[in-house]
């Protein structure tokens, strides 16, 4: 493999992890506070990948379509939070489980049943498509700006996390909820902040795959979904950090051993999930976890 | 400040707290003591709405049914939990910036305050809250509660677990915020103590009031001496 074909898996690898690592942000942060893993994340994400493609086809500027996929993501994760998971708050966390995957059905099935199973071309504006030509090696611009926005998405989640009052309120209720109820917070707000971060990260993230790999259909959320899971698992459940390095992480192997093994190249989407099986036998706290008693973010 | 009428507390069918009533008046301390499983703690959870309750809790002319815990921390009525509960992954500082959640405006000055009060929290302000011992987490959580400017603090058990030194040092912490117009509801094991800094005390036992009165009295009086006292 000569130099250019190198760095060109290397922006590839980056890129595909930022997506990654946006999504398996609301699935750490998800699990941080409540101890569950959000099954219907994935379906979020794609949530947000549809609403930006409906608004844009009906000929709203593609920048507003994104605000708005956004803004309907963080109501899909706020609703999924008050309508199903919060009145089983008491209940044993099996119960959340089978819940979160009986939302992520119904979100899928809802959005085959009014839209249809059929991919659809995602449209993105030509600044987000451009090609650019540095000497040999060819790269989308949307490689070089999914890192960037990626990187500052984390900046701003880390900057909430650890210098607000709503970022440490997010932190106690990792460790303790009732405690937190006794500082006179309402600790349901705070799990609404934490639904609504997570989802606003997932549709960006979403959106980024939709304008990679240029299609969306109902059903996308599920395999992503599953690896941006094994991704915060890999990093060390409830820590952001750590969902942010998974990412990267699994990124990379998927595009790497790709590159390097073509012959491999059935086998790309099983990466994600060797890389959890070795990580549960060897590390089953992940890279950064500590104690999944008290994960920190 | 504080009357309480017919509260009972049930888990499942099991009684924890059987209909008791009693008042705390402004500024004064008032303790309930009793073994362990006697009610102390199920009561002050009731009086938050943390456990299911009957009975009628009235908090400032105020009829406490049907809020939330938060809502009514926001109101005044605040409690140190059994067992400290600092937020041990949160900074010292951090976690009394939780405790000021709701009263931005007053956090810088409370804090200044809390460090005159607590010298030994300023020095590990930036420490995290889990790497302290057991008597600064104890202050600490008292600090923290204070950071909310409560019209009624409730201690659950503020001497568990701690040496007898500390204890001391608690308890005369407790005294010094009666000084400054802290109303206060104590529950302790260690009843002697309690008893005396107390203006007045309910024994539980069982989930009711066995007895209850004057605390300087109950010290002197020889069958809380022999059940309660250990002499």
């Amino acid at each position: 493999m000569d130099f250019s074909t190198f760095m060109q898996q290397m922006v590839n690898g980056i890129s595909l992890g930022s997506m990654y690592a946006l999504i398996a942000i609301g699935y750490t942060m998800v699990y941080g506070v409540l101890r569950l893993i959000n099954f219907a994340h994935g379906d979020i994400m794609m949530v947000g990948a549809f609403v930006a493609y409906l608004a844009n086809s009906a000929g709203v500027p593609f920048e507003i379509s994104v605000v708005i996929a956004i803004l309907a993501a963080m109501l899909t994760g706020i609703l999924t939070d008050k309508i199903a998971y919060k009145p089983l708050r008491d209940a044993p966390k099996i119960s959340l489980l089978i819940t979160a995957i009986g939302i992520s059905f119904f979100l899928e099935n809802l959005f085959n049943v009014l839209f249809g199973g059929v991919p659809r071309a995602f449209a993105a504006p030509e600044y987000l498509t451009k090609i650019l030509h540095l000497g040999s090696i060819v790269i989308p611009v949307t490689v070089i700006i999914v890192p960037v926005v990626t990187g500052l998405l984390l900046g701003i989640t880390l900057l909430i996390l650890n210098k607000t009052k709503y970022g440490m309120a997010i932190r106690s209720l990792a460790f303790d909820i009732p405690t937190v109820k006794l500082m006179g917070i309402n600790a349901d707000f705070i799990i609404m902040l934490v639904f609504a971060m997570g989802s606003a990260l997932a549709a960006i993230g979403g959106i980024f795959y939709a304008i990679s790999y240029p299609s969306i259909d109902p059903l996308m959320g599920i395999l992503v979904g599953l690896k941006a899971f094994a991704a915060a698992v890999v990093g060390g459940i409830g820590s952001v950090t750590g969902a942010v390095l998974g990412g990267f992480i699994l990124g990379f192997t998927e595009i790497v051993v790709v590159a390097f093994m073509p012959e491999l190249g059935g086998y790309k989407d099983a990466f994600a999930f060797v890389f959890l099986i070795l990580v549960l036998l060897f590390r089953p706290t992940g890279i950064m976890g500590q104690d999944l008693e008290r994960s920190r973010f | 400040m504080l009357k309480v009428e017919n509260l009972e507390v049930y888990y499942g069918v099991i009684a924890a707290v059987r209909g008791i009533s009693f008042e705390v008046k402004e500024g004064e301390i008032i303790s309930l003591i009793g073994s362990n499983g006697a009610g102390k703690t199920s009561t002050l959870q009731a009086l938050l709405n943390s456990v299911k309750r009957k009975g009628k809790v009235i908090f400032g002319g105020f009829d406490t049914k049907n809020h939330k815990t938060h809502t009514l921390v926001q109101k005044g009525l605040s409690l140190v939990p059994e067992g400290r509960r600092v937020f041990i992954n949160l900074t010292v500082e951090e976690n009394l910036r939780m405790g000021a959640f709701n009263n931005d405006e007053n956090y810088e000055h409370l804090k200044d305050e809390m460090y005159k009060l607590f010298p030994r929290i300023k020095e590990k302000r930036y420490q995290l809250a889990g790497t302290m011992s057991g008597g600064e987490q104890q202050m600490l959580a008292i600090a923290r509660a204070l950071m909310g400017e409560p019209k009624l603090l409730m201690l659950d058990e503020p001497s568990l677990g701690l040496a007898p030194k500390i204890v001391g040092e608690v308890f005369e912490t407790i005294i010094k915020l009666k000084e400054e117009g802290i109303t206060i509801l104590l529950v302790e094991q260690n009843a002697f103590a309690a008893l005396n800094i107390s203006d007045y005390a309910y024994v539980l036992e069982n989930g009711n009031i066995a007895m209850s009165g004057k605390a300087k009295e109950m010290v002197g009086n020889d069958e809380i001496r022999r059940k309660y006292l250990g002499g």
